[in-house]
């Protein structure tokens, strides 16, 4: 009963996945019409040319016995037959290319449209290189499998029903064996594939283990080497390197030996037509119509034409068991709940920046709680600390403000308007932003830097460079301006700060989020860039998390943070004369 | 091929065993169309029942024989070829481990890690597939051709002149395609770098606003890979209907000249069924050698970047054997920098003229602005990096005489990037010594003041998940100095570690390093743990602008002044 819920559950899956599948081949309709019309011309002309030239044999019978006008006429059609196969193969592997890499690449775009409008809770909670892997892999093994596959399957169901038809039509007998006999191949690689699925299975835990062992270590080389723990990596890896040969070894034989067997099975299934050809020409000879040694060489052309589809559409099959699994996992990615829309909403517009948090709560997960009604009020143009030990709520704090993050009960206001109820790019595009975790594309400086603000002339860019001190070591660069960033190398931790911070003082927005943003800049620099800060601070509401309490002493008010919570507030000195939590993290970052 | 060559030779008799009994099979194979002409021009033409039988018997032991020649071959082809990459595999993990930071840059973790997996994994497909199939062809091609000389001289003249054909057809197609594969790889990388990049920058992404941005760049991409794609389709579709073509033209020539042959008198009509059988073996020989290309192709250009990256010199273990100016080591002497200078794969220079001695027990910070040189300076130290002019001394040697092993054994190295693995907390901990017994991790991990770290975790047993996600960023770091500090290291190098620490934290770790007898080098950016150092360097734009104490620096060093005002100015 279960086992059959199950069963039926997947069929509904399967189903899901074949609708989402047609919906992408619908604007390529013509192209999948033309492939199979090409495919049937091309399996007709490949089959007229063995009967072709089977007449054409029995135009030779002999000495002196030789039909040339005859033979003349099978030769021209010959030629025809094949002027067409080909042209139509060709011209179906186009169709078929262009339906295959044009649905690979929409249906890419649209996962990759996707990680634009998902909810951050879903991309946080799984890692990356998973879902990166889904755009990527998948959809290569999806388009590979299932469509490039299409045309094989077609092709290969189109002979095999011509060479019936044909071995029907010239002589029954050999027929039926043909159609008898010819099945047991389809059995052996059932068979054996049942056989070698446990093995690849195995095969692909072993190497899902040593990749994990290669990411690792060969991700984090610069500490194995300050460790010298290279000769113990080598015995790891030896170790499952070796097992991953025993179990390939087996996976990659057992599996192999699917050609060899249908081969057998097809050379008795040739041998038997030979036989029954040869007692049929015999018996016919001489007789009104006779089996001739043209029509026994056409029939046993067909019967090896007849099994080759048989062991490929075996082999289609299994990728596309392979490749529905892969569109699959494409569909669950492309068909997950979006952030609901915003578009009927309208815009934040006018900012003057009172930010408010009313009574939020917020968890990541819901056994552990994270922010219990929590009561914030920011008013416009001030400057609002948030300080605490690590894992208290700060950065949590952001991913509400950024709406990175919804909360689970009470409300984040900006300007008293619920933030929920403007759209979410009005509400960043008002926040300006600098993270600890700095976050560079890969291209040029000057891209990065406009990122924010594309419109921002030259000299902007390079004032705002120079504001955040960031000028003259991009200077320093091979290309200055032009270098294109990679994502190792070239540039420190301090120095990606320091270009997001110039990224964000070319947007100028009305409110600024600083999380740890000057974490990775020395002081000594930080102060230059600091009057940089000021400026851009004058005016605009902002919130800093700091480690640096010097960094935020001047604010208007100091949050002190501890398990979600706030436990104090106030300014800088209100909070050390309270002799707190807040005057001990103080005092222990200047104590002598 | 240098590299897949030598691993083969390890595989020396399954490689060649397994073309061997496919030549066997291939041999088998071959006769069939003989078989069959005998059964036309003597059990039919004779009307010999018996004979047919007898010949359609000996088509089966044919078909048994062949089955177990095919399977043999497919099993000694397997093993060459999982062994190849096995060993390949063995290679690169070694070679790669072998390389210096500065190749380590160079290459980028990224490839290396594509290298030893898909790229390893499309050459153990292509040897495979070589042996099995790539070499049946030839054999195919050829030993047909050989028995059609036999049947008949005139009419074999047909295969030779259609063989070359088909060999310029695969050759120019398979030439052309080769580069358009790495040109679509090319661009295939990029739309992989687009999708990786929106996933981690998301949060950036999202506050600037440019999904829509970002999804017309990915647009562009795919669809310049669409296009690549598709170029590369329609030559390699080209293949297939060439081949067919030209097979079939020596078709229609063969039944041609066979006809003139038959009307003479010089041959019989089942002989030119058993010609007309090799031209069809032949074709499906072809078709199937097409479909390989493609697979071989892959691996022969997966196999050049695995060649490219093991034909890398790794770094050696003594970089040189010369000291330069012999003199006895001074015995107090922990670390000296002689004129050092150094940069970064030729660029401006990073470190310039560093010239100052450490005493054994001696803390010594570092201390200066962002990109000013400071972890550059103590990565010269345990030779990450190799100095460019000038001489780092350990212990009174020169660093380059010293084997990376001895050299870094003697070195506690904290890195400012925190990097755990995968494993128990005890697990990595013994990174720092395989042989330290749990009370000694307990007490480098109560030195480094992660024993509440131990406790929240349920002691040394405690799980760690890759790169340490379900800890803290201060709980890593903490780990990651008690690593170090297992080692009881010589000198222990703290590369702005405490950064993701709270102050209290901070303190309490600097009093407990104190204890400690070896030598410290404590990076940091924060004057307040300079404190703890006895002499602090003073670093600016890669050069030492001070070295000396605090009271010294307060007094001579302007650059030490201003740091230390920026961060005490507001002190209460």
């Amino acid at each position: 009963m279960n086992r059959r819920k199950k069963r039926s559950a997947g069929a509904a899956g399967k189903g899901a996945t074949m609708r989402g599948i047609l919906r992408y081949l619908r604007p390529y309709l013509p192209y999948l019409v033309c492939t199979v019309l090409l495919a049937i011309v091309n399996v007709a002309g490949t089959l007229a040319v063995p009967y072709l030239a089977g007449r054409g044999i029995d135009c030779i019978l002999g000495a002196g016995e030789v039909d040339f006008q005859a033979l003349f006429r099978i030769l021209i059609a010959i030629g025809g037959c094949t002027l067409a196969a080909a042209v139509s193969l060709y011209a179906m592997s186009l169709c078929n290319n262009r339906v295959a890499y044009h649905v690979l690449s929409d249906i890419r775009t649209d996962a990759f449209k996707k990680i634009g409008v998902l909810p951050l809770r879903f991309l946080d909670g799984r890692a990356y290189g998973e879902t990166a892997s889904v755009v990527i892999t998948d959809a290569e093994q999806f388009s590979d499998g299932l469509l490039l596959g299409f045309s094989q399957l077609f092709t290969g169901a189109a002979t095999i029903l011509g060479v019936l038809v044909i071995l029907f039509f010239m002589r029954w007998e050999i027929a039926l064996i043909v159609v008898c006999v010819t099945p047991l191949s389809l059995f052996a690689a059932k068979f054996i594939s049942s056989r070698t699925y446990k093995m690849f299975k195995e095969q692909s835990e072993v190497r899902a283990e040593q990749t994990a062992l290669i990411d690792e270590m060969v991700g984090n080389l610069k500490t194995v080497k300050a460790f010298c723990h290279e000769d113990e990596n080598m015995e790891t890896f030896t170790k499952i390197n070796d097992r991953l040969e025993k179990c390939s070894l087996r996976a990659v034989f057992f599996s192999s030996t699917t050609n060899p067997a249908t081969r057998f099975i097809n050379a008795t299934v040739y041998a038997l037509v030979a036989l029954l050809g040869a007692f049929l020409a015999i018996a016919t000879a001489g007789s009104a119509a006779p089996f001739t040694v043209g029509a026994l060489t056409a029939v046993l052309n067909y019967s090896t034409q007849y099994t080759k589809p048989f062991n490929e559409i075996t082999e289609v099959v299994a990728e596309f068991q392979n490749a529905l699994a892969c569109a699959a996992r494409l569909f669950a990615l492309i068909g997950e709940e979006e952030e609901p829309s915003d578009r009927e909403l309208p815009a934040l517009s006018e900012v003057s920046g009172e930010v408010g948090l009313e009574h939020v709560f917020f968890s990541y997960t819901p056994e552990r709680k994270l922010i219990e009604d929590l009561c914030v009020t920011a008013p416009a143009g001030k400057r609002i600390a948030i300080v605490g030990p690590t894992g208290c709520g700060k950065t949590t704090l952001i991913n509400l403000l950024m709406r990175f993050y919804d909360v689970d009960g009470g409300r984040v206001s900006v300007d008293g308007r619920d933030v929920r109820e403007v759209t979410r790019r009005s509400l960043r595009e008002n926040f300006g932003m600098v993270l600890q975790e700095t976050w560079l594309k890969t291209a040029t400086v000057r891209e990065n830097l406009l990122m924010g603000n594309p419109e921002a002339s030259e000299e902007e860019m390079i004032a705002a460079a120079k504001a955040a001190h960031a000028h003259n070591f991009i200077m320093r660069l091979e290309h200055g301006y032009d270098t294109v960033l990679g994502s190792e190398g070239a540039l420190s931790q301090g120095q990606k700060q320091l270009l997001c911070i110039a990224r964000v003082m070319l947007c100028r927005p009305p409110m600024l989020i600083l999380d740890e943003a000057t974490s990775n800049i020395d002081a000594r620099t930080e102060l230059k860039v600091q009057d940089a800060f000021r400026k851009l601070m004058e005016g605009r509401t902002c919130f800093i998390v700091a480690h640096r309490l010097s960094t935020i002493e001047n604010a208007d008010l100091i949050l002190v943070m501890k398990d979600g919570k706030i436990v104090e507030r106030g300014t800088h000195k209100e909070l050390l004369a309270g002799r707190g939590f807040y005057f001990d993290l103080y005092n222990a970052q200047f104590a002598k | 091929m240098k590299y897949l060559l030598q691993a083969l030779r390890t595989y020396r008799r399954e490689a060649v065993l397994s073309p061997l009994f496919k030549l066997f099979e291939v041999a088998l194979e071959l006769s069939v169309p003989l078989v069959v002409a005998a059964v036309i021009d003597v059990g039919i033409a004779n009307g010999d029942r018996e004979y047919v039988l007898h010949a359609c018997l000996l088509l089966v032991a044919f078909g048994v024989a062949g089955l177990g020649f095919a399977l043999t071959a497919q099993y000694f082809a397997a093993k060459a070829a999982v062994g190849t990459a096995a060993s390949l595999r063995s290679k690169l993990f070694g070679k790669i481990q072998s390389f210096s930071f500065s190749q380590i840059d160079g290459i980028g973790t990224a490839k290396m890690i594509t290298l030893m997996t898909s790229d390893v994994a499309q050459v153990q497909t292509g040897v495979n597939m070589a042996l099995r199939l790539f070499l049946r062809s030839p054999f195919v091609v050829f030993g047909a051709m050989g028995l059609a000389f036999l049947v008949d001289v005139r009419a074999a003249l047909v295969f030779v002149a259609v063989i070359p054909l088909l060999a310029v057809a695969v050759y120019t197609v398979m030439g052309v395609c080769i580069p358009l594969y790495q040109k679509m790889q090319g661009r295939l990388d990029r739309v992989y770098l687009s999708t990786r990049e929106n996933l981690s920058g998301v949060r950036v992404i999202r506050a600037f606003s440019l999904e829509e941005k970002e999804l017309e760049e990915f647009r562009t991409r795919s669809g310049a890979l669409k296009k690549a794609q598709k170029g590369v389709g329609r030559i390699s579709a080209l293949t297939g209907p060439v081949t067919f073509v030209l097979v079939n033209l020596a078709l229609i020539a063969l039944l041609y000249v066979g006809a003139i042959r038959v009307d003479g008198g010089a041959l019989e009509q089942g002989q030119i069924v058993a010609l007309y059988g090799y031209l069809a073996q032949i074709l499906v020989e072809l078709i199937k050698l097409a479909n390989l290309i493609v697979t071989v192709t892959k691996a022969v250009s997966c196999q050049k970047r695995i060649g490219k990256v093991l034909d890398m010199e790794g770094e050696p273990a003594v970089l040189s054997e010369e000291d330069g100016a012999e003199e006895t080591p001074d015995p107090s002497e922990a670390v000296r920098f002689e004129n050092v200078s150094f940069s970064y794969g030729g660029g401006a220079n990073a470190l310039t003229g560093i010239d100052f001695s450490v005493k054994k027990g001696e803390t010594v910070g570092i201390l200066g602005g962002t990109g000013a040189g400071k972890s550059t300076l103590v990565n010269l130290i345990p030779r990450f990096y190799r100095a460019a002019e000038g001489r780092v001394l350990v212990g009174g040697e020169n660093v380059e005489k010293i084997p990376a092993g001895i050299l870094r054994e003697k070195i506690g190295y904290v890195p400012q990037k925190v990097v755990l693995f995968k494993g128990s907390i005890r697990s990595n901990l013994l990174w720092g010594n395989q042989n330290a017994d749990d009370r000694a991790l307990l007490r480098a991990a109560e030195l480094a003041q992660a024993s509440d770290v131990l406790r929240a975790k349920g002691g040394l047993d405690g799980e760690i998940a890759q790169e340490g996600k379900n800890l803290s960023g201060g709980q890593r770091q903490r780990l990651t100095i008690a690593r170090a500090l297992v080692k009881e290291p010589e000198i222990l190098i703290l590369d702005d570690c405490s950064s993701a620490l709270d102050y209290a934290t901070e303190r309490n770790l600097f009093a407990a390093l104190k204890t400690l007898s070896c030598t410290v080098f404590l990076v940091s950016q924060r004057v307040s743990s300079m404190r703890h150092a006895d002499r602090i360097v003073v670093l600016d734009d890669g050069k030492a602008v001070g070295i000396g104490t605090h009271e010294e620096l307060s007094k001579t060093c302007g650059v030490y002044r201003e740091i230390l005002s920026s961060q005490e100015r507001r002190e209460p």
